[in-house]
């Protein structure tokens, strides 16, 4: 029989009116948005991940690389958005190799939407999918559980209503390149102030079909204020219970250990320190 | 097939409905429930000194991701004569549920009043502090859901700071963080204000180490501790920012500061 699979229709009306609620609908905070131009488009999102009210990360990377020219903003569960765009961004790969031609944004949207409704929203990644094809600029919004919209300007995540305000306000047809950016960026800052899943700064990619710019700390308007007092401890302030020394010859049994030269130190990232 | 949508529940057939009462038998009442607790988020921090107390709280009030509005205090003047409290010698904070803070406020100002006028002198910080645990465990059973911290200076002209618990059960303190950042805070006081788990360099081996000294802090010390402690639960805690009001008790009166805190 076509149509509609009504199956679940009957167990459902007797839960609810036995007072099992209706399922809800969790998200994890972020803002992200995405806004067409004349000859591109641009994502924008924040940068802070959260886990319940504590900040996990101040600085994340919410935009993902799937093809040189399409980019991928992504809200929802961290580890979901990350895993399916890479995954998406692999297969397009093998495709666009198989097939000869540049990939294009439609197809990259719909292997999105078909990946996550097989999976009936349990994957919970929301994106933003943007781009420059052949055919032209392609803007997307792909949900959890595989629907997606085809708009000129788009927000998603916690902070998708303050980001919309600021869309709806000073959107209009035919920007340019410059006044796009700024306006996703100002969108993006909407959510970092008035959304509490949001904040820290804003990263922006511009697509256009000559070539990709992705803007990482665009605007960094929560630079941490400086220090009052030191809290440098002095040497010998930690008690010491017991103490082992490894010599190099003992590790060296698991390791290689190569002898740095004078002076220098070991290549890394650098800490923020107390002087 | 007409049953099966029907909107009449004597008909038997599945419906969604609020108010219909369920067709099978045996389910008996329907229990409609209504919280009446809401969490507005936000931290305070209370430390004492040798003739001053500290107490300060950031001012977002939330509710989810939403802020309702960045300047909401947490920090208020207990007692005084006049509406504006400027003679006031007792401070008290409040985090949790706004709206029971507010009462609590309310409450304890007005107790304070009337023991002014009875009595015809101010209220000691220690007679406050059993007459609010009282307040708090008169409502056992519907308690204030809010911790409350109070601050003023004792008989000795010493800081006082007492913490709570929503029920009453009440402690004096050198020092106390309460709210939602109070867990990212408190380690943070234990090690600068108590010096915890700090030793004397080179002072013995093992277990013949000596701790480090304790030793009251000067006021602007503290005020450092306080503005260093909420800069570090903004960084990290989704519902702490926008400012910070700081009530400074001692014997010429109550100083108040405000400075502003992130507000992403």
């Amino acid at each position: 029989m076509p149509g509609f699979d009504f199956t679940n229709h009957t167990r459902n009306a007797a839960l609810h009116a036995r007072g099992v609620p209706l399922p809800k609908a969790t998200s994890t905070g972020t803002t992200i948005v995405g806004c067409i131009f004349d000859g591109g488009v641009v994502i924008a999102a924040d940068t802070r991940a959260t886990s319940g009210p504590i900040v996990a990360d101040k600085n994340c990377e919410k935009l993902h690389y799937i093809a040189p020219q399409i980019w991928c903003a992504g809200a929802g569960t961290a580890a979901d958005t990350e895993f399916t765009t890479a995954l998406i961004s692999s297969q397009l790969e093998l495709h666009s190799l198989s097939t000869g031609r540049k990939p294009r944004v439609v197809t990259c949207m719909t292997m999105l939407k078909q990946h996550l409704f097989r999976y009936q929203g349990h994957i919970g990644a929301y994106l933003v999918v943007a781009g420059v094809d052949p055919t032209g600029v392609g803007l997307f919004t792909v949900h959890a559980h595989g629907s997606t919209d085809k708009l000129p300007y788009v927000t998603m995540g916690s902070g998708s209503l303050a980001a919309m305000s600021v869309f709806e306000t000073q959107w209009k047809s035919k920007m340019t390149e410059e006044e796009a950016v700024t306006l996703a960026s100002n969108a993006i800052q909407a959510g970092i102030f008035n959304d509490l899943g949001s904040g820290s700064n804003v990263d922006v990619a511009v697509i256009t079909k000559d070539k990709t710019t992705l803007k990482r700390g665009y605007v960094k308007p929560n630079e941490r204020s400086k220090k009052q007092k030191s809290y440098v401890f002095k040497r010998g302030t930690t008690a010491v219970l017991n103490e082992k020394v490894i010599t190099r010859e003992e590790i060296s049994k698991y390791v290689t250990v190569h002898e740095l030269e004078g002076g220098e130190t070991a290549l890394g990232e650098k800490m923020d320190l107390d002087v | 097939m007409a049953a099966m949508f029907s909107q009449n529940p004597l008909m038997n057939g599945p419906n969604y409905s609020f108010s219909q009462a369920p067709t099978t038998a045996g389910a008996g009442f329907k229990e409609h429930s209504f919280y009446p607790y809401t969490d507005n988020g936000g931290s305070t921090l209370a430390i004492s000194g040798n003739d001053f107390s500290i107490i300060a709280g950031d001012t977002r009030s939330t509710s989810g991701y939403n802020i309702n509005t960045r300047y909401a205090p947490k920090v208020f003047k207990i007692g005084g004569t006049t509406s504006s409290q400027d003679d006031a010698t007792l401070v008290l904070s409040v985090v949790g549920f706004a709206a029971d803070g507010e009462a609590l406020k309310e409450r304890l100002d007005t107790i304070v009043k009337m023991y002014r006028y009875q009595h015809g002198k101010p209220m000691s910080v220690k007679a406050c502090a059993q007459r609010l645990s009282t307040i708090l465990y008169g409502k056992r059973f519907f308690p204030y859901y809010v911790t409350a911290i109070l601050g003023g200076l004792d008989e000795e002209g010493k800081g006082a700071v007492y913490s709570y618990d929503p029920v009453g059960s009440y402690e004096r303190e050198q020092c106390r963080a309460a709210g939602a950042a109070a867990s990212l805070i408190m380690p943070f006081l234990d090690n600068q204000v108590n010096f915890k788990n700090q030793y004397m360099p080179g002072s013995g081996e093992g277990h013949a180490l000596q701790e480090r000294e304790k030793i009251p802090l000067p006021r602007n010390e503290v005020e450092d501790l306080v503005k260093d402690a909420f800069d570090s639960a903004v960084e990290r805690h989704i519902e702490v920012g926008d400012g910070l009001q700081i009530l400074i008790i001692t014997k010429d009166g109550i100083e108040e500061k405000y400075l502003p805190l992130k507000r992403d």
